[in-house]
């Protein structure tokens, strides 16, 4: 990216399309899209899949949370034409064979969510923070930063910080992230 | 959002070639602060050249003994790597400290230096601002000042002035790179240059539209950490408005070297005050040969503070600023002096 770029004086382009190919929970898609289009756009209008949610479309909710390429990443900042061949999974994909994914059957365990929306995002970036977490990746909170974290609650609470829940299930979700890294 | 063709070049090299030729394009990498401004209407770009992949992922072993980082490698896998964690902590700190996990998966080591000011007023194309439009003046004197700077600008800026501008710069890991002297490798149409990171960044200086010194075309494809004496401790601070996920009100990124309980070396850098990382040479050059004593911290925090003026503004302005730097500094330094 360029530190510098400017408002350009020029009008408007004709849009502008592009043939990309999505993986999406498993499945490949191909799809002709708008260059501006972002992924949770391309997901939610184009290919139906209601999973993600559009919160703030900035960046700011989590709602849209999704695994690109397997990492926990928000969709509504990735634009589908920059992520041509990606593999993505949403929280709609995450069950296998019947069975709910062990972070969907925690956050029902735990009454983990309220009102729901925020949920698909908070169950990807929960998939995401166990995966971290059994790599060994530290957080805001890890003290020592040379070993390997414990998920404590406030482990939790930094590494989910970025999936915000308006009904305020958080005394709930740190509980269900805390048993689905303890059942796998 | 304005159209825009995307172009997906095979090398750095074509990269660079297609986006100094045309005034209108822009280089894509993580895309967390571009696309945001693409929907605002801040960044209206024809062209969007992704150069997400074309950069190394990788860390690699320097002759020095220091590290190189591949300008594609993601803030969260910097963080974690067990080399950053063990002998530059203030790095890994500083990147653990910014944005969301989901956001550290996406953004990369070559884009978060350059991601631009979360000021309100830049982010709001209905209202004047000399970065977004140059010449139009700045709405951020006299408005919301709580994240604004207190170093590095006028007493008393004025707001229709084509120069003025009280932004700074958000990032957290380009306070810990600047702290750390590491050096840019930039490449350009005429091949590549090395520049120190304390080079990068600029002032307002009578455009305050260009955040760094990079010319349009010229792309950022790796940073280099000299080693850090094997005595030299590090840390970084920040403090902000809630605990977690939110910009830097005022961080602190420190290299300290203490022998025999003088300061032998240090290197003081803050954040959240200035247009830039700014390095805080006056303390810096106070500290050098003093005692490790909170005394020492404090007059050397306070000089470096001299220099600051705080901005008036509707929230009761960002004069709170100076004594949070003062005591974040000194909280810095006294968590790096060894136990006497």
């Amino acid at each position: 990216m360029d530190g510098n770029y400017r408002p350009a004086e020029a009008g408007p382009l004709d849009a502008v399309q592009a043939d990309i190919t999505l993986r999406v929970d498993g499945e490949t898609c191909e799809l002709t899209v708008d260059t501006r289009t972002t992924l949770l756009d391309a997901l939610r209008e184009r290919l139906g899949n209601m999973s993600p949610k559009k919160g703030c479309d900035h960046g700011q909710c989590g709602a849209c949370t999704v695994l690109l390429d397997g990492e926990r990443a928000l969709s509504c900042l990735a634009l589908a034409v920059a992520h041509d061949g990606a593999e993505i999974i949403t929280a709609d994909g995450l069950a296998t064979g019947g069975a709910l994914h062990a972070v969907q059957q925690a956050f029902i365990d735990h009454d983990a969510f309220q009102c729901g929306y925020c949920t698909p995002g908070q169950i990807c970036s929960a998939v995401g923070v166990l995966q971290e977490a059994r790599r060994g990746w530290p957080s805001h909170v890890t003290a020592d930063l040379t070993g390997d974290p414990d998920l404590t609650d406030a482990e939790v609470a930094e590494r989910m910080s970025g999936n915000l829940c308006r009904c305020g299930a958080y005394m709930n979700i740190v509980p269900a992230v805390q048993a689905a890294g303890n059942t796998r | 959002m304005r159209p825009f063709t995307f172009a997906r070049p095979v090398d750095t090299t074509e990269a660079v070639r297609t986006v100094a030729a045309d005034p209108d394009a822009v280089f894509l990498a993580g895309g967390t602060n571009l696309v945001d401004h693409l929907k605002l209407g801040v960044a209206r770009p024809g062209l969007v050249v992704d150069v997400r992949t074309l950069t190394s992922r990788e860390v690699t072993e320097a002759a020095d003994g220091g590290l190189r980082i591949g300008a594609a490698v993601t803030n969260s896998e910097l963080a974690a790597d067990r080399r950053i964690r063990e002998h530059y902590p203030v790095l890994a700190q500083a990147l653990l400290s910014g944005a969301s996990g989901q956001l550290r998966n996406m953004a990369t080591s070559g884009g978060n230096p350059l991601q631009r000011t979360r000021c309100v007023y830049f982010q709001d194309v209905t209202v004047p601002c000399n970065k977004r439009q140059p010449g139009s003046g700045c709405a951020a004197v006299g408005g919301y000042t709580r994240y604004h700077a207190v170093l590095g600008i006028p007493a008393t800026p004025d707001a229709s002035s084509a120069e003025t501008c009280i932004a700074t710069h958000p990032s957290d890991m380009a306070v810990a790179l600047a702290a750390l002297d590491a050096r840019v490798q930039v490449q350009g149409p005429d091949g590549i240059r090395e520049i120190p990171f304390a080079d990068l960044h600029r002032l307002p200086d009578g455009d305050p539209s260009r955040d760094t010194t990079l010319a349009h075309g010229e792309l950022i494809t790796a940073f280099d950490l000299p080693p850090l004496p094997s005595s030299a401790r590090s840390a970084y601070r920040k403090v902000r408005d809630r605990a977690s996920y939110a910009f830097a009100l005022v961080s602190v990124a420190a290299v300290l070297q203490v022998a025999d309980g003088q300061v032998t070396d240090v290197r003081l850098v803050l954040g959240g005050v200035a247009h830039k990382p700014w390095r805080a040479a006056r303390a810096e050059e106070e500290l050098r040969g003093r005692p490790a004593t909170g005394t020492s911290f404090r007059t050397a925090a306070e000089a470096e503070l001299a220099g600051a003026y705080p901005q008036p503004g509707l929230d009761g302005g960002n004069g709170f600023k100076i004594p949070l730097a003062i005591r974040t500094i000194m909280a810095t330094l006294r968590e790096l002096t060894p136990e006497a």
